[in-house]
């Protein structure tokens, strides 16, 4: 083969994400949904598909579908039914799981997202409710000569919604941040708590290579356990690269599912007498239709809060952040309202930006917090910053005083008086130090008068040391110069 | 038409007739975790087979411009409220189990992997 025959490849990728819905009981029984629970102590009949026990709608459950719906800008059917998805596995104790086959809940919607400075705009094909199956766990031990897994039907039963995607992503970067957008929109939307390390925001990739300039799509493969944002690129990047190299070599793709495994960082082929399903879908039996009416859509749009884009938008315009800053302010919704609170109670809106990007989330980070389990209020951040703006204290207190707070809730201004960390801005209280400073240092004052300005930073360094912090380096670093540089 | 687990269609189109045979029932019973014996396989299959020609009559009517129906009556949106109730406790959950440990239901493991 030559060189100026090689083929260029166009990636096309589509996600199936799925995401369990933060609703307090589980979709089809009045079990708790609670995370961690001790195994199989969250279960019932219906949810463990004992004989003669019947499912009953949770109507939050269906509210939060079609919230997510109409976030990701889907047409909600006004007529959708449930189905049977049959398939043998221990997780499922029904042996068929209930979702919705041809009559999803919502459809033809887009999500765009920002890369490398361009919008792009991903169709979602549909989205619709199911419940979750239960979670094996698998031991080394021994079963009858074979091994064995564990069950716990716990997760069995929780809602959870599946998004589907067009095949409109066009490489594995793309893929990974459409999806961090799509965490990110459902997030803000309140119906999901999307944390893939825990299994709450799960995604499987299809992946196909095809000449550039092609339209016919080429053979596909699945690629499953994807736990994390990282993993989604990383397999797509190796899935894409084993595929150019099956097609360069002269050789054919099938249709497949394959594995990532994260640790040797490849794909596996999965069995395939594993993919062969036919799921034998009919119309659930146990439950009737869902009938949604424009009132009850008008309802629930009412409700969608500011979704991240648009309010990254606007913070950017009303308080004329840059970009950056209102990227990260607006990571959770809890953050961003956060960060306007403070900002109705101080006024100026970049100061309480970089002591929230700063100080604030460092301290989160640290102690692995969410923003509403921390102590400080608005108002509190605010009063620090107007203590450090009158000088009552200095900058590098500040930090200390904010450290308190977050701990503690404490006022900062408690905090300063009963630390006594007030600013010492007293000229005269100063003077002596510096004096005495300068007098116990002679080679450092020696190259402040000669000229080396590194020096005087040294020097007001001892004076901080000397008064705790607590001096006003404005006017040590004054009352330094008078003295070694006469003014 | 109906599929078994090794893409093996049980054939239900025009003329003929469709049949399952006693080793057809015997492998969605093991899938299921069911035992008989095999009289109880033989009358099981005539009796499935009874239905798949059942479902097959069915298929034959001309359905051409009827709207699908997913349910017989006219019942919609029959929903509950979200609030949790308390479960089965776990040794109730667990007493039907043939096997269980550490409050698990222990199977045979399914390999999902090449
Ligand atoms: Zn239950």
């Amino acid at each position: 083969m030559s060189v100026e025959t090689k083929v260029e490849y166009e990636i096309v990728i589509g996600l199936e994400i799925h995401a369990e819905l933060s609703t307090e009981s589980k979709v089809f029984c009045g079990c708790r949904t609670t995370f961690g629970a001790d195994p199989n102590s969250l279960v019932c009949p219906v949810c463990l598909g004992l004989p003669g026990s019947l499912p009953v709608l949770n109507r939050k459950a269906v509210e939060y579908a079609i919230k997510a719906g109409l976030a990701l800008n889907c047409e909600i059917a006004r007529y959708s039914k449930f189905d049977r998805k049959q398939y043998f596995y221990p997780d499922l104790p029904k042996a068929y799981q209930i979702s919705q086959y041809d009559l999803p809940l919502c459809r033809n919607g887009w999500v765009e997202f920002e890369i490398n400075g361009e919008v792009r705009r991903v169709g979602i094909n549909r989205v619709h409710l199911e419940e979750e199956a239960g979670k094996s766990v698998h031991s080394g031990e021994r079963l009858l000569g074979s091994e064995y897994s564990l069950i716990d039907y716990n997760r069995g039963g929780i809602p959870l919604i599946e998004i589907v995607t067009e095949p409109d992503l066009r490489s594995p970067e793309e893929a990974r941040v459409f999806l961090e957008q799509l965490r990110q929109i459902l997030l803000f939307t309140g119906v999901s708590d999307v944390k893939m390390e825990e299994g709450s925001l799960r995604c499987d990739a299809n992946i196909s290579l095809r000449p550039k300039g092609s339209t016919k799509f080429g053979a596909k493969t699945e690629v499953k356990n994807l736990n994390s944002f990282r993993s989604v690129q990383r397999a797509l990047e190796y899935e894409a690269q084993r595929q150019r190299e099956v097609l360069e070599s002269g050789g054919t793709l099938y249709q497949e599912t394959r594995h990532w495994d994260e640790n040797r960082g490849v794909t596996v082929a999965m069995r395939s007498k594993e993919e062969a399903h036919d799921y034998r879908y009919f119309p659930e039996p146990d439950l009737v239709p869902l009938v949604v009416d424009e009132a009850w859509i008008e309802r629930l749009r009412a409700e969608l809060p500011e979704l991240p884009r648009a309010r990254q938008a606007r913070f950017v315009e009303q308080y004329g952040l840059p970009r950056y800053d209102a990227e990260v302010l607006t990571t959770s919704p809890q953050l961003a309202d956060f960060f306007e609170a403070c900002v109705a109670e101080y006024g100026q809106a970049k100061p309480v930006s970089n002591w929230i990007m700063g100080e604030f989330l460092r301290l989160l980070k640290a102690e692995g917090k969410a923003v509403e389990q921390v102590q400080v209020s608005p108002k509190g951040l605010a009063d620090l910053l107007r203590l450090i703006d009158q000088g009552v204290i200095n900058a590098n207190v500040g930090k200390e005083v904010f450290e308190e707070m977050f701990h503690t809730g404490k006022e900062p201004g408690a905090i300063v008086k009963e630390r006594g960390l007030e600013q010492i801005s007293d000229t005269a209280a100063l003077a002596a130090i510096v004096d005495q400073v300068i007098a116990a240092n002679p080679d450092a004052a020696d190259n402040v008068r000669n000229g080396e300005m590194k020096a005087i930073g040294f020097l007001i360094g001892q004076v901080m040391k000397q008064t705790g912090g607590k001096a006003n380096p404005k006017v040590v670093q004054a009352l330094l110069r008078e003295r070694l540089l006469g003014g | 038409m109906m599929e078994t687990r090794d893409g093996r269609s049980v054939a239900a189109g025009a003329g003929e007739l469709p049949r399952l045979t006693a080793a057809d029932v015997a492998k969605v019973a093991a899938q299921a975790r069911l035992r008989f014996t095999d009289e109880e396989l033989e009358q099981l299959s005539g009796q499935l087979s009874d239905i798949l020609r059942m479902a097959a009559e069915l298929k034959a009517v001309d359905t051409e411009g009827v709207e699908p129906t997913a349910h017989g009556i006219p019942v919609y949106n029959v929903m509950r409220d979200d609030i949790p109730v308390p479960s089965m406790p776990q040794a109730d959950v667990l007493s039907g189990a043939p096997e269980a440990k550490d409050g698990y239901f222990k199977v045979p493991r399914i390999l999902e992997e090449a």
